[in-house]
């Protein structure tokens, strides 16, 4: 395995100004600057360059994973995590990387112009070099992008659980997408918290915003509907469309002894009702 | 008839199923199917999605479009390599479960579409076939 010559970290060293400045607009032709001030720009290069040329010349190039080559790590994989966040295209962050290439390579011509043997040999190592701190980059990128997505994923269990308050006593829960197992169980939690909390003596469940009612789904609502009459308030369904309705009595299942209705409307009124208030109009 | 366009999609996790879901529906539609049929063909591949997972150890959902003259259907395959169903009378009944649901997925599915057909062989698989028409 090729490994970087003292003459090229060298040349690297002495010719450090002139590599940034090709590199800087290398990475504003391609695009991959975008979004970066030019201060901050100048900043990462010079910064990542230092550590490069610090690192191989204290460490072997043909290996980053190594202890040497831990700081240029650790400034690749911060800078791949905030462009991450920015939300970056992982082509521009890996170009990062790349379109250091060019100005190093013309920097070897010069170096090594009469030397061609030694100068494929260092043209293959730096190659090398860029290319797994190009994957590292890459990696922690995807890594991290992969964490937002998850993160964003609690975040929607979250959100999509809102209980609110109708009416004195009278709590609703829009329930909306997919009633997989783990997010009923948030549900009912938060119901059954907030009718403590609020004394509530009706809770409705609106499924209008729910696609598919199928057993495990009907299953789910039986077990909240009898945790909410074991806390000793009363539950309304509503939001049953026609083919919801027609569905379920195809499924087989017995709803009897739950109240339903057909919009959240109905519902409210008849909490209302059994609350003992009546809605006049002002005349 | 004429079979326009089909396809599968595994059927292996939990996600898998609102993923099946998600198919039926659109192919429902582009079938041509009512609402109501849509639901109902929906309902029954969610239901017979998650037996193949819970029960079957996963498997694959294949769909068809299919054409017969002026009716157009839409038909799906659920197939599994797990233990197979051992007593079909037991499990074709109202209520009974080997696991802790309702009892009411494979008989409820029997009842939401046209087509029905199951072939199951303990050891081997179980590969249930259903249809709607417009």
């Amino acid at each position: 395995m090729a490994a970087l010559a003292r003459q090229t970290t060298d040349a690297m060293g002495s010719h450090e100004a002139a590599l940034l400045a090709e590199w800087r607009a290398n990475l504003e032709a391609s695009g991959a600057a975008r979004g970066l001030s030019p201060e901050e720009l100048a900043r990462q290069t010079a910064e990542f360059l230092g550590l490069v040329i610090t690192c191989a010349v204290n460490g072997d190039a043909s290996n980053i994973s190594g202890a040497d080559w831990d700081s240029a790590r650790q400034f690749l994989e911060k800078l791949s995590r905030t462009r991450a966040t920015q939300g970056f295209e992982s082509h521009h962050t890996a170009n990062f990387i790349f379109s250091l290439k060019r100005p190093l390579f013309a920097l070897l011509q010069r170096t090594y112009a009469t030397d061609p043997a030694t100068l494929a040999d260092q043209m293959w190592a730096t190659t090398e070099l860029l290319d797994q701190l190009g994957m590292h980059t890459t990696r922690t990128f995807q890594k991290s992008r992969e964490e937002v997505i998850k993160r964003q994923q609690e975040e929607l269990l979250e959100l999509s659980t809102p209980v609110v308050k109708l009416w004195d006593g009278v709590l609703a829960l829009p329930m909306i997408g997919t009633l997989d197992s783990q997010r009923t169980q948030v549900v009912m939690e938060s119901l059954l918290q907030r009718i403590v909390d609020t004394g509530s003596e009706i809770a409705i469940i609106d499924i209008t915003g729910v696609p598919t009612v199928d057993t495990l789904v009907a299953q789910h609502l039986l077990k909240t509907v009898t945790a909410i009459r074991l806390m000793g308030a009363d539950c309304i369904i509503s939001g049953v469309r026609p083919q919801i309705a027609q569905t379920i009595v195809h499924l087989g299942l017995d709803l009897q002894g739950i109240v339903t209705k057909a919009n959240l409307a109905d519902a409210l009124a008849l909490a209302l009702r059994r609350s003992g208030l009546t809605v006049v109009k002002a005349s | 008839m004429i079979v326009r366009d089909s396809g599968t999609q595994p059927v292996r996790i939990e996600q898998d199923v609102v993923l099946a879901r998600h198919t039926v529906r659109r192919l429902a539609v582009e079938c041509g199917l009512r609402l109501i049929d849509q639901t109902k063909i929906v309902t029954a591949a969610s239901e017979l999605a998650r037996n193949t997972v819970v029960y079957g150890g996963g498997g694959d959902m294949d769909w068809e479009i299919l054409e017969d003259g002026a009716r157009h259907g839409l038909r799906l395959v659920f197939r599994d390599e797990g233990p197979g169903i051992a007593d079909m009378k037991l499990a074709m009944t109202d209520g009974w479960t080997s696991g802790n649901g309702l009892g009411l997925g494979l008989t409820g599915a029997k009842r939401l579409v046209g087509d029905f057909d199951i072939d199951s062989r303990p050891g081997v698989g179980t590969r249930i076939t259903i249809a709607r028409w417009t």
